[in-house]
């Protein structure tokens, strides 16, 4: 898949590729393109310069046939509230053209895979958000296209539903789908992505594996945190060389850590060894605000709307 | 992913023909499982039947006939014209749900999303329209039609339903909220169903009224329908009806499209 696009206010000049049967994520702030972006790849919006290839085919001048070959899951569940989960997922199958017999198995087989055979004959509108996710995204799925795009699939998702959705996401490409995601947490992208293409200001600042783009945003730091003024001015005189920063104020310090693993234990050993009792401990790991700061110097910042 | 899928193998239009009919399928259910509407469908009519009956049948001379008789004919069409408010806000409701996207993102004709909630409405009014006649027969509504001029009426309203859907689907696509979709209608169906034969003769009314309420569209069709069901005088009023309809219906239905397409590639 190609693409190059210019518009002035929205997407200036993004171009990248996913290749057949992988993950990408397209990682960014709000406002950054993002939904721009999978609006313009799905045929829902025109654009003015460059040209875009879904699946060997061009979105302008083959929208049918794109249409034919992808699933859309929205940042909103769209899906027909007053209708029951099984009425939603037939109806979409019939206007992909499914034959009435594959519509009504194929919602069976998703209703099962995506856990909602005891909801299936209620309406949308009394499900969780979770459930309503969980349909959309088999709504999408109704026609097995071998192109899925997600928008935020996870945004406003409790932790257990979004981890649900991330098992489900990676069965998708074990399964051979070829995915796009957009996402505004690194930790998602990390997760599930096999590329990840990171925009801002509707330009592509970044592109790589997530370990070439954390190589470029830097490590995991480990922060611990003192009773007393003694015990943390002994720490930092025991810990000197490894410090990046300190504050004596919270009675905290911060460790760079070039093997999160081993550093950790080697940090903790060192402190046992010297009877330094810590109160708190906490790994942090880069943000995607790290990531831009380390990409563009500046920090990741809500812009305006799409 | 067991299913092996099949897909229809049809024409182009025979396809775009069955997109409309699952859409359609869609906006009848949703008759059926809203019960607000439901409600406004079954109750409203026979509301204002009995209460205009009763506070100004007395008071309302209409000539010859009697009261319930007159009022039918503009009830019938009142009622049509403010259900077609039920197409606007559903198609309202569409767009800002982000689903007309997801339809959009489908290999389906697009134009089916307008065309089901404009069929459903289609029934809906039907199903108004025979609990109107009948509620009107218990509280003294007689009416003198032969099973052709029936025939007529059904067919008349049911152009009327269509024309004024199409131009609720335009509401629908231009209001940026629900509550904006209730004021449009509010604005434009409120003096077209009062400032009409509907409820009182025209000739009662204040001069400078009286020609726009003897010749508006909305006056044609009670003046057709009371023609058709009690046999009012109908002077040219069921052509001029139909005319008005199909006239409406011939500009309303690309106008939508076109909006649609518009308001939707954004």
């Amino acid at each position: 898949m190609r693409k190059s696009y210019k518009d002035n206010q929205v997407l200036r000049g993004i171009n990248f590729e996913v290749e057949k049967g992988t993950i990408l994520a397209l990682l960014g702030p709000n406002g950054a393109g993002k939904t721009t972006t999978v609006r313009i790849l799905s045929t829902l919006l025109g654009f003015d310069k460059g040209t875009v290839t879904i699946g060997g085919f061009d979105v302008q001048t083959h929208a049918d046939d794109v249409r034919r070959s992808i699933g859309l899951t929205g940042q909103s569940a769209a899906v027909d509230e007053l209708l029951t989960g099984r009425e939603n997922l037939v109806m979409m199958g019939r206007l992909y053209h499914l034959t009435k017999q594959s519509a009504h198995a194929r919602a069976d087989e998703l209703l099962e895979e995506f856990g909602l055979v005891d909801a299936a004959n209620r309406p949308a509108k009394t499900y969780s958000g979770g459930m309503r996710r969980r349909l959309d995204l088999a709504v999408s799925l109704i026609a097995t296209p071998p192109i899925i795009f997600l928008d935020e699939p996870t945004t406003g998702l409790d932790p257990r539903s979004r981890i649900a959705m991330w098992d489900i996401i990676d069965r998708l490409k074990q399964g051979g789908a070829t995915i796009l995601l957009t996402t505004q947490y690194l930790e998602e992208a990390d997760q599930l992505a096999d590329k990840i293409v990171v925009i801002d200001g509707g330009k592509v600042i970044a592109n790589g594996t997530a370990k070439e783009l954390k190589a470029r945003v830097g490590k995991d730091r480990l922060e611990l945190t003192f009773g007393t003024q003694k015990l943390f001015k002994s720490a930092v005189s025991v810990l000197e060389k490894d410090i990046q920063e300190t504050n004596a104020d919270n009675k905290s310090l911060t460790i760079v850590l070039k093997d999160t693993n081993a550093d950790v234990k080697k940090t903790i050993d060192l402190l046992a060894k010297h009877e330094l009792k810590f109160d708190a401990m906490a790994v942090h790991k880069p943000t995607l605000d790290d990531v831009f700061l380390a990409l563009t110097g500046k920090q990741a910042k809500d812009t305006e709307g799409k | 992913m067991a299913t092996k899928l099949e897909f229809e193998q049809k024409p182009r239009w025979v396809l775009a023909l069955a997109d409309s009919l699952v859409m359609i399928r869609r906006s009848s259910t949703h008759i059926v499982r809203n019960t607000d509407q439901l409600l406004g469908t079954f109750f409203q009519p026979i509301m204002f039947l009995v209460l205009f009956t009763a506070v100004f049948g007395g008071a309302i001379a209409t000539g010859s006939e009697n009261y319930t008789d007159f009022l039918m004919a503009g009830i019938i069409v009142q009622t049509i014209a403010f259900g077609s408010t039920t197409t606007a806000i559903a198609i309202c409701n569409d767009l800002q749900r982000g689903i007309v996207d997801r339809f959009r993102s489908l290999p389906m004709s697009n134009l089916a999303v307008l065309t089901g909630h404009v069929v459903s409405d289609l029934f809906r009014n039907g199903i108004s329209t025979v609990v109107m006649v009948l509620a009107g027969l218990l509280i003294g509504f007689r009416p003198t039609a032969t099973v052709q001029e029936w025939l007529q009426f059904i067919g008349l309203i049911a152009l009327f339903t269509l024309a004024i859907s199409w131009l609720a689907a335009i509401v629908g696509l231009l209001a940026k909220s629900v509550e904006g979709v209730q004021w449009m209608t509010f604005v434009v169906i409120m003096p077209l169903t009062f400032a009409s034969t509907a409820f009182v003769p025209a000739e009662s009314m204040t001069a400078w009224l009286r020609p726009f309420a003897e010749n508006q569209p909305v006056s044609q069709m009670v003046d057709a329908v009371r023609a058709l069901l009690v046999g009012a005088p109908a002077e040219n009023s069921i052509l001029l009806a139909a005319v008005w309809s199909v006239a409406i219906l011939v500009v309303s239905m690309p106008v939508a499209a076109w909006l649609f397409k518009r308001k939707t590639s954004q």
